[in-house]
């Protein structure tokens, strides 16, 4: 029997060769630890891959837990797809913007919404002031969905909306813009954020309390599983988590414990967990300490295929699979400097793609200043097609899987969830933990130590602590002027001119009844969206029943 | 003599608070004492919050565009409170054609991404400490 104490011979080589060669020339003086701060050794070995098993942990793509992706032939069958966030303004110039993106080789769409959209504010709201179509597109009433997908046909697209406490009211839009078109509600695909655990603990765009807000959640689940079976009903998120400054171990637990906590409320609310678990999706962060995103995209999909199997007893396939989209650090992006930032976003797009991400958003250069310009936004996408096209890592599924490192790391992220899913499960679940701010707590200490090792030159960020230059040429920048305050403002005054407003307040009276009581809320926000009644309307009438969520800001 | 008092606060529809969260606590451990009042605070709340707490600073963060419409109405309800010595900054994403206008209003030190806590706090410092002795 080998004694416990017996050398591996990693440690034989410590002693043997390192020893003598940092007495001569040792190594540089600085933390070697990964942008989350997780300590780094000099060299992994086959030692460190002790108790791995690598059918049990690991195994082929294709196959239980799916470590090295979820489709046996990788990229060789189906690239990625490219999926650029996009919106702002006016719902017409927002349009134009697709129409370019998908005539450059963009694969799918993804809506950016303005905040009174996102918040649930129509532009008259005194909240709205300085904000409408500033940071995404200004989506006031059906009119206005309609106009932001005149020219597409939405039978033949994917689309992506990022939308969270209105997800279902703007969702009901896109289902009548579809239906008006004459598409299939069956046959649609497409995914809406619809994560309102994330918004709690990091974004920070709720409307209503945590319970009624999960009731909203689960109503889409129970919908879709109806009536449009191939839509995403909830993507995951952990990328705002992550821009919020959480570590990548944070980011990947998380998001984890949320998609568990769907789960649980889906089938708490009665649901087959097999009838719904196969449209959760997931959005991770693809930040630029590179082995350590690869390893967390790799631990994620072997975490889930156990969550669903073992903790759920899910019996399908398709419920075990992790589906995920990717988009690079935004939060990384500099305003020094701005074209490094081309160089940051390519090395985090590599990340996500050897993590084996199913689609991709690559931020613009210019992002750390304004909303991209067009021809930023292009760089960006074609950043993608370069990886896709030239690098060659798409030839080969998960190139990087055996690599001592990468393994080791994957098992460790791996644990690291693990032990933040059993002080959450011990709060009670992660509705409770939010109640209590504990993950808002990890984040925000989590960020501020970000911050201090910035300062103190711990991390180095090129063109802002160090490298820096001085009088840099200005880049281009896209400015949005107040005129789509003042047209969205005009036209929501035409539109409660023009429309039946007996209809209106019907619907929406019909809206709150059901939140009232236990009916599914998707079926009367339809009727209000046929109705041309607004987003603020609509989010009001369900105020009006629920609240609203307000937060105890701490520091 | 005693402590700086900042009032930090994120104005408009904006949830992105890591910034001013980060700024209050480094002011705080840096010896000030911060009021965060937290998100979607109108002007007239965050007014409203530096003459109750008898505040010397007021830190605004805005990430969304929205600082040409509220940073104007704060720098209005100030004046009229008889205000006007409270010192005005912000933080945030701030296209170089406002800054001009954002000075001529009266607001005082405009930080922007990648500025390093300590020149905040250096700032308000210097800023603020002599306005104190005055009084």
């Amino acid at each position: 029997m080998k004694s416990l104490t017996a050398e591996t011979d990693k440690q034989r080589w410590e002693r043997e060769v390192v020893e003598p060669t940092l007495k001569k020339s040792p190594e540089r003086d600085i933390p070697f630890t990964t942008i989350s701060g997780r300590p780094i050794e000099r060299l992994y070995t086959s030692d460190d891959l002790a108790g791995l098993d690598y059918q049990r942990d690991i195994n082929n793509p294709g196959e239980f837990p799916y470590t090295r992706g979820i489709h046996p032939t990788g990229y060789r069958g189906k690239l990625w797809t490219m999926r650029q966030f996009a919106g702002f303004g006016m719902p017409e110039e927002t349009n134009e913007r697709y129409k370019t993106l998908l005539k450059a080789g963009g694969t799918g769409l993804s809506v950016a919404f303005d905040l009174p959209t996102l918040m649930g504010r129509d532009p008259d709201h005194e909240l709205s002031l300085g904000e409408v179509g500033k940071c995404g597109v200004s989506i006031v009433s059906l009119a206005d969905m309609e106009r932001l997908f005149d020219g597409i046909r939405l039978g033949d697209i994917t689309t992506s909306m990022t939308i969270n406490s209105p997800a279902s009211m703007i969702f009901a839009m896109y289902l009548v813009v579809a239906e008006k078109q004459g598409a299939d509600w069956s046959k649609l695909s497409g995914t809406i954020q619809n994560d309102i655990l994330k918004e709690f603990i990091a974004q920070k765009e709720y409307i209503y309390p945590p319970r009624e807000s999960m009731r909203l959640v689960t109503d889409v689940f129970a919908f879709c599983s109806k009536e449009v079976p191939r839509w995403n009903t909830v993507s995951v998120s952990g990328y705002h988590i992550r821009e919020a400054g959480s570590t990548s171990l944070q980011e990947l637990a998380f998001t984890l414990r949320d998609g568990i906590e769907y789960v649980q409320y889906g089938m708490d609310a009665g649901l087959d967990v097999d009838d719904f678990a196969p449209r959760i999706s997931f959005f991770f962060n693809s930040h630029s300490d590179f082995f350590e995103e690869i390893a967390k995209f790799r631990a994620a999909r072997r975490l889930w295929a156990d969550v669903m199997r073992d903790r759920f007893g899910a019996k399908h396939e398709r419920s075990w699979k992790l589906r995920f989209h990717t988009q690079t650090a935004g939060v990384s992006l500099t305003a020094q400097q701005p074209y490094n930032n081309v160089v940051r976003t390519a090395l985090q797009a590599l990340a996500a793609v050897l993590g084996g991400t199913n689609s991709l958003h690559t931020n613009s250069l210019d992002e750390a200043l304004a909303l991209p310009t067009a021809e930023a936004a292009t760089l960006a996408l074609r950043t993608q097609q370069v990886i896709a096209y030239e690098s060659g890592v798409t030839n080969i599924v998960d190139p990087l899987g055996g690599s001592y490192f990468i393994e080791r790391l994957t098992s460790d992220m791996e644990q690291g969830a693990r032990d933040y899913f059993q002080t959450i499960d011990r709060l009670g679940g992660m509705v409770e933990a939010i109640e209590e701010g504990y993950p808002q707590r990890e984040i925000a200490e989590a960020s501020y130590k970000f911050q201090q090792a910035v300062e103190a030159r711990d991390k180095i960020i090129v063109g802002v602590n160090d490298f820096v230059q001085e009088d840099e040429p200005p880049v281009p920048i896209l400015y949005i002027d107040e005129s789509t305050a003042e047209k969205q403002l005009s036209r929501l005054e035409q539109l409660r001119k023009t429309r039946d407003n007996d209809q209106v307040r019907r619907s929406l009276e019909a809206l709150r009844e059901t939140a009232r009581g236990t009916g599914n809320t998707m079926y009367p926000l339809l009727d209000c969206v046929r109705a041309y009644a607004t987003v603020g309307e609509m989010c009001d009438a369900l105020r009006d029943v629920w609240g609203e969520y307000e937060e105890v800001p701490l520091i | 003599m005693r402590k700086i008092r900042v009032v930090i606060a994120k104005p408009g529809l904006d949830g992105h608070d890591r910034g001013a969260k980060v700024i209050a606590r480094a002011l705080r451990d840096a010896g000030m004492e911060v009021i965060y009042m937290g998100l979607r605070q109108t002007p007239e709340q965050i007014v409203g919050a530096a003459l109750q707490e008898d505040a010397d600073a007021i830190g605004l963060s805005i990430l969304s565009g929205a600082h040409m419409h509220i940073c104007p109405r704060v720098m209005e309800l100030l004046k009229e409170k008889g205000l006007d010595d409270v010192m005005v900054v912000i933080g945030g994403i701030i296209p170089d054609v406002d800054i001009p206008k954002l000075r001529d209003i009266g607001i005082k030190g405009i930080f922007l991404p990648g500025t390093p806590m300590q020149h905040i706090i250096t700032y308000i410092n210097d800023n603020v400490r002599p306005r104190m002795e005055q009084v």
